[in-house]
């Protein structure tokens, strides 16, 4: 897909092209040609691990798991951004959004996931304003021209939304805003392997590395993780194809017990990834422990603002008086992000919990595995 | 467009609460404008309501209009208005006549917006041959509407022989859209104030009497027509199955998309299956006469992208679809909005 994306003053563009280099990743043959190939290789059976919710995403609607064989058991992993984001800041979220002269913005997927009483789309219907925005540079534009109003921008994801969040925290500063404000939930995917290798009775024996962190970050971290546990990881995309080859090149590795980090998203990751991307990221953010929803707390797996830029940061300025928010007793996300159940274990799957009334945040984005498998299966 | 005639309630930039009040602001608002425009002889009469000649089976239908923003690519809220109604009534087998005109303005919307979207109401009732034969507005105060809600209901008379509904859909049925889907809908998100994007998509908004004489006049056996407005394809088909107790498949690559709404929605996460059209029909009818319908609609602009892209099956009422790398997974009804995705 070509696009060009560029900024004008207080307007974000985004120019779509013709798509492009999409179909080839789509095409039937070369889909037939990887399945057999992976029916060649494989002898035993390999429980692989998808760690990006957009690749859970990506299997469900095509159906991946039709071509392959019954000895590859794909699992999905905590890969999904708004899954994982803990449901003490959505309940803090949802209190800043009460509060007066505030006005929160989001990412779209975030403003659906259940806190505790409440979701920021359902705090919108009552009256506050909640506002999406594709990029958190637009809401930039927003406190810039709501002067009067405190803008605070609920910043989540893995590695690859820090360095737009971070962008937004750098312009707000060059713009000398004092009403930009940043609820962050940052966190990242290495620390979050390893906690899952390290689970007593791990089954997980292989990884598909998630391109579009890799396109970040690189993939020297998943270098030490392979030689420490002894699994192989593949960097992979997100399209059929993609995935395919991932599984491939991991059953390849696996039959032969190899546990090396392949590349196979090279039209897009490079192993030291995007420098200019990682130097903002280190600028704006620091390392921190992190709670994963669902998880519990995973050391130094976060990104909190450095005390460089506090002044944009909503831990400083905002007391939501938010502590100790307790998950739903049925809800059992946190088994199915760490690959020990699949969503159809879940005995609330698809009864009470449902994308109308979500009880976990699986259930709500795209890339969550509860949603994949409700819509797609 | 042609809207270069000033209006002489123009000494007012921006409609005030008197122009709803009933009294002479309001007389000179549907006189100078709203009869100007649309003039007819029911409007002339300037009656509590229109009185028609009707005859044989008549097809009633209703719908409000909401959307940001009122201006878009490709039209505004008035040829939505009108052209919603009118293929609401297509989609009954009827031959659109008659159409109201309901308008709820916000106090403070702009003399100039209110003129330009009389205009398009105007342009598109003459385009689909209907008339607006009577109406209503009501003026709100700030902040308790939306700059400006319409509704529209029309009639028309049903065609002899036509026999639309969803009991009627039959597996070996195939099913026919007039072109690409998804435009609709993404136009309007591209100048959406915080998604705005630069695009040259525009909205499909247009009456579709056209093509529904050019399927009718290859065969009057149409099980099912549909609009496929809000939700999208897979929300009319969702409900085609409901309605009627067959499944559908669907043929992925045979979905005509564009390629730029591929590209947007790759970008956001969307589906276009899921997106909102405004000039497409969905044709269900027994697959012999596909191709003849086919080839009638795609000589009509509007229908030059038509495409067969699937068949009702036996049940049990679900939209299945074959991907293009050829396995099945189901399209199941949207759940709220389609959001954009994170990453």
């Amino acid at each position: 897909m070509i696009y060009s994306g560029r900024f004008r003053k207080h307007k974000r563009i985004i120019k779509f092209l013709a798509l492009k280099y999409i179909d080839e990743y789509r095409d039937i043959n070369i889909i037939n040609a990887l399945a057999t190939s992976i029916r060649d290789v494989v002898k035993h059976p390999w429980n692989i691990m998808e760690i990006c919710g957009g690749q859970t995403h990506s299997i469900m609607k095509y159906g991946l798991n039709e071509f392959l064989p019954g000895q590859v058991n794909l699992v999905h992993g905590p890969g999904c951004p708004v899954c994982v984001t803990p449901l003490e800041k959505i309940d803090k979220a949802l209190a800043i959004a009460r509060m007066k002269d505030v006005i929160m913005v989001s990412y779209g997927d975030m403003l659906r996931v259940p806190g505790t009483e409440s979701d920021l789309l359902l705090e919108k219907s009552k009256g506050c304003d909640v506002r999406m925005v594709y990029s958190p540079l637009d809401a930039v534009n927003i406190a810039s021209d709501n002067p009067s109003k405190k803008v605070v921008f609920f910043a989540i994801g893995f590695e690859t939304t820090a360095p737009i969040n971070a962008l937004s925290i750098i312009k707000a500063k060059n713009l000398k805003l004092d009403n930009y404000f940043v609820l962050c939930s940052q966190v990242l995917v290495p620390p979050a392997i390893k906690m899952i290798l390290e689970l007593e009775g791990s089954s997980i024996q292989g990884f598909l590395a998630p391109g579009h962190v890799c396109a970040i970050t690189g993939y020297n971290d998943y270098v030490s993780l392979a030689e420490k546990f002894h699994v192989p990881f593949v960097v992979t995309g997100f399209e059929p194809a993609d995935i395919l080859t991932g599984i491939l090149a991991l059953v390849k590795q696996l039959e032969n017990g190899r546990y090396e980090v392949e590349n196979e998203y090279k039209r897009v990751v490079s192993k030291e990834g995007n420098p200019n991307a990682l130097k903002i990221i280190n600028d704006v953010f620091e390392v921190t422990d992190q709670e994963w929803r669902g998880i519990g707390t995973i050391p130094e797996s976060g990104l909190r603002i450095s005390s460089k830029y506090s002044a944009f940061d909503v831990e400083k300025h905002f007391n939501t008086g938010i502590t100790g928010s307790r998950e739903s007793d049925i809800c059992i996300a946190g088994k199915i992000l760490q690959g020990s159940c699949k969503p159809t274990d879940c005995k609330a799957f698809g009864r009470e919990c449902i994308p109308e009334h979500p009880l976990g945040a699986p259930m709500v984005s795209l890339e969550g595995a509860c949603s994949a498998y409700y819509r797609y299966q | 467009m042609n809207s270069n005639c000033p209006l002489p309630v123009n000494n007012f930039d921006s409609v005030t609460m008197a122009h709803g009040g009933g009294g002479k602001l309001t007389d000179r608002l549907i006189h100078d404008l709203f009869i100007k425009e649309l003039d007819n002889s029911w409007l002339r009469k300037a009656h509590d309501g229109a009185v028609l000649e009707m005859n044989g089976r008549i097809a009633f239908s209703t719908d409000s209009f909401v959307v940001n923003p009122l201006f878009f690519p490709g039209g505004n809220i008035g040829d939505l208005a009108v052209n919603g109604t009118v293929n609401d009534l297509v989609c009954c087998g009827a031959v659109p006549e008659y159409l109201s005109l309901g308008l709820i303005i916000e106090e403070g919307l702009k003399m100039d917006d209110l003129r330009l979207i009389i205009v398009a109401i105007r342009d598109a009732a003459i385009r689909a041959n209907v008339k607006i034969v009577t109406g209503d507005t009501k003026v709100v105060e700030k902040g308790k509407g939306d700059k400006i809600f319409i509704n529209t209901s029309g009639v028309g008379t049903i065609l002899q022989g036509i026999n639309i509904c969803p009991e009627r859909c039959t597996p070996g049925d195939a099913i026919i859209i007039t072109g690409n889907v998804a435009d609709h809908g993404i136009a309007i998100l591209s100048s959406r104030k915080g998604l705005s994007f630069e695009s040259s998509i525009k909205s499909d908004t247009a009456p579709l009497n056209g093509l529904a004489d050019a399927i009718f006049e290859v065969t009057k056996d149409v099980h099912m027509l549909r609009d496929p407005t809000r939700g999208g394809v897979s929300s009319a088909l969702n409900e085609i199955c409901a309605s009627s107790g067959c499944g559908i498949m669907l043929d992925e690559k045979e979905i005509p998309v564009s390629d730029e709404v591929k590209g947007a929605c790759e970008i956001m996460g969307f589906d276009p299956l899921y997106i909102a059209n405004e000039g497409k029909l969905l044709i269900i009818l027994p697959d012999k006469y596909a191709l003849d319908v086919l080839n009638a609609i795609r000589k009509d602009p509007l229908g030059k992208d038509a495409a067969v892209i699937g068949h009702v099956t036996e049940g049990p009422p679900v939209v299945k679809l074959k991907t293009v790398i050829g396995s099945t997974r189901i399209v199941d009804m949207i759940s709220g909005e389609q959001l954009p995705r994170i990453c």
